[in-house]
């Protein structure tokens, strides 16, 4: 068990350099640690017990998280038991740490007490990136969207001879008589004419 | 019918076919059910979505609720399974040094001789074999465990069984990190569409009717929600029933292979659901009986037996006391909820919840509440029979 006095090992597993650099500051803001970070996924087993931490960090959708859930179990080759993360006596944190897409594995016998400040750390910048992502994907839709309205409008206005303004009202309001939404229309309207030509 | 909403967790591989389908096919609404299918990056992932919440049910490895009942799945908490969703659905497969040294050698490579494959592949492989899993409670590494043991090569002295996630076992494969793999398809077939493995063996040579993945269900969320679990139940059945039919091979293919399942070319898929698999680089192809089970042979019923099996492997290797494991294994193995979700269905159950495990060589009638209910071949490759014997 590592006495108070020792500074806490972490290990942060993420591919991604950026995404890294962010979530050490994070956690060095919250405290002192020692933190490696592992970048490859090929021969992570062995690069985490190498390193022989007091927690480990990995993204909920990394799919080498099993890697490190077999270290985690008793006939794994890591000496020290280690379990995944789990505040038995207060399982919200558990829970904002699957929401927020971070798991945690924690050598027996820490104390709660020294792993909250990590786990709040890591909690916080992982919602953080979960918000960009989700952001990042709504314009990409967004823009994705104007795109196939774009080549809609175009369609009609050869079609039809109307000005775009016209073409548009006429997607918008075919849209609303059937409630369907204004891209799917569009879409439709483009693969029929991508038939028809 | 108000048709409720359950979020369903999935890893993205061909036997998630009857939770895709159930909701792509309609037999969910049919139940007044739609499912949101999350799809998960790890079965650790899937696991964790499930015990704390996030997800209400799961497509899941038949040995993890049979491991956290044992108290050795990583987490806390009771996940049960109240049904099995498919049958077999594995194969082994090894790199391309060592195939070409088990043909060099001679091993007669027929894709259906546990044996002389297994002592084949010794014997290529030399002092230390290094196998990879997808995930360490799995009947991949169970399989692998019973077939290497039972031909003499106690694990673990030379051999390594460690998980690899499967999108990744093509990395480590070239990275020199393991020899051979034991994977669910798609990726046995992408190993050797990728060129970098050849396929030597289904698990089902191993054993015949292995319980591989099953609905996994909080415990507490089966006592609340019994109604909502008896919808689902039924979904899935009928689902692996339309997946049963040849006639619905080239749909079924085509629905799993969109992007937001499994984002596999459709004549990938398809050789896992019709069993006729491409197993090297000549292009030999090899057809399996029973190679991946969604229906015939009453495969959604969860056996007891299963259960206990799953245990006593575990126990066995994890060096934990037999008989408690086996309790425990059993009591994750939901007959009873099963039952209750499929009565007055049409569906014939069979009239024991128990029975002997490896004892039917041929296909054969089964004692059954109607009367019409067949079993399947259930046979291990070294005819030991599992008889989980007298419980309290």
């Amino acid at each position: 068990m590592p006495s108070e006095a020792t500074r806490l090992s972490i290990v942060l597993v993420e591919p991604n350099k950026d995404r890294a650099i962010q979530i050490i500051d994070s956690l060095q803001d919250a405290g002192s640690y020692d933190i490696h970070v592992i970048a490859e996924n090929t021969g992570l087993a062995r690069a985490v017990v190498a390193h022989n931490p007091d927690v480990v960090l990995v993204d909920l959708a990394n799919p080498s998280r099993d890697v490190i859930e077999e270290l985690s179990l008793a006939s794994g080759p890591m000496d020290r038991p280690v379990a995944m993360f789990v505040d038995t006596s207060d399982d919200t944190m558990t829970k904002a740490a699957i929401e927020a897409g971070v798991s945690a594995y924690v050598v027996d016998g820490l104390r709660a007490d020294r792993i909250k400040p990590i786990m709040d750390a890591a909690i916080t910048r992982f919602n953080m990136f979960k918000r960009m992502r989700t952001e990042l994907e709504t314009t990409k839709k967004a823009l994705e969207e104007r795109k196939i309205i774009d080549r809609a409008k175009g369609v009609l206005m050869k079609a039809r001879g109307i000005d775009e303004e016209a073409a548009y009202q006429l997607l918008r309001r075919t849209a609303m008589d059937q409630n369907k939404k204004v891209v799917d229309v569009a879409s439709a309207l483009v693969t029929a004419a991508g038939l028809l030509s | 019918m108000r048709i409720t909403k359950l979020n369903v967790g999935y890893m993205p591989l061909v036997d998630a076919a009857p939770y895709i389908i159930a909701q792509e096919m309609g037999f969910a609404a049919a139940e007044g059910l739609e499912l949101d299918l999350i799809r998960a990056p790890s079965w650790s992932g899937l696991r964790d979505m499930l015990a704390f919440g996030r997800v209400d049910a799961a497509h899941m490895l038949s040995a993890v609720p049979v491991a956290m009942a044992m108290g050795v799945g990583g987490i806390p908490g009771r996940i049960i399974a109240p049904a099995v969703t498919s049958v077999n659905g594995n194969v082994i497969g090894v790199s391309q040094p060592l195939y070409a040294r088990m043909q060099e050698q001679g091993t007669n490579l027929d894709f259906a001789d546990a044996a002389s494959i297994g002592h084949g592949l010794m014997r290529a492989a030399g002092e230390t074999l290094r196998i990879g899993v997808p995930f360490p409670f799995s009947m991949h590494a169970e399989l692998l465990y019973y077939w290497l043991s039972s031909l003499g090569y106690a694990a673990p002295q030379g051999i390594a069984i460690k998980t690899v996630p499967p999108p990744l076992m093509a990395d480590a494969l070239a990275a020199d990190e393991i020899d051979a793999f034991c994977v669910g398809e798609p990726w046995g077939s992408i190993a050797v569409e990728r060129g970098y493995g050849s396929l030597i063996l289904p698990v089902s040579a191993i054993w015949s009717f292995a319980p591989e993945k099953v609905l996994a269900v909080r415990e507490e969320w089966a006592n609340s929600e019994m109604e909502l679990l008896s919808r689902l139940t039924r979904a899935l059945w009928q689902a692996g029933r339309w997946l049963a039919d040849p006639g619905n091979l080239l749909a079924a293919s085509e629905a799993l292979a969109q992007k937001q399942y499994l984002q596999t070319p459709s004549e990938v898929i398809e050789r896992a659901l019709s069993g006729r698999l491409i197993v090297d680089q000549s292009g030999t192809s090899r057809q399996v009986q029973n190679f991946l089970e969604f229906h015939a042979g009453a495969a959604n019923f969860p056996w007891r037996s299963q259960g206990s099996w799953i245990a006593q492997q575990l126990a066995a290797r994890l060096g934990l006391d037999r008989k408690q494991a086996m309790t425990a294994g059993r009591s994750v193995f939901r007959s009873d909820l099963y039952r209750t979700a499929m009565q007055r269905t049409g569906a014939d159950l069979p009239g024991a919840s128990e029975k002997v495990e490896g004892g039917i060589d041929a296909r054969q009638p089964a004692a059954s509440e109607g009367g019409t209910l067949y079993l399947e071949p259930n046979l291990f490759f070294d005819r030991i029979v599992f008889d989980p014997g007298p419980h309290s």
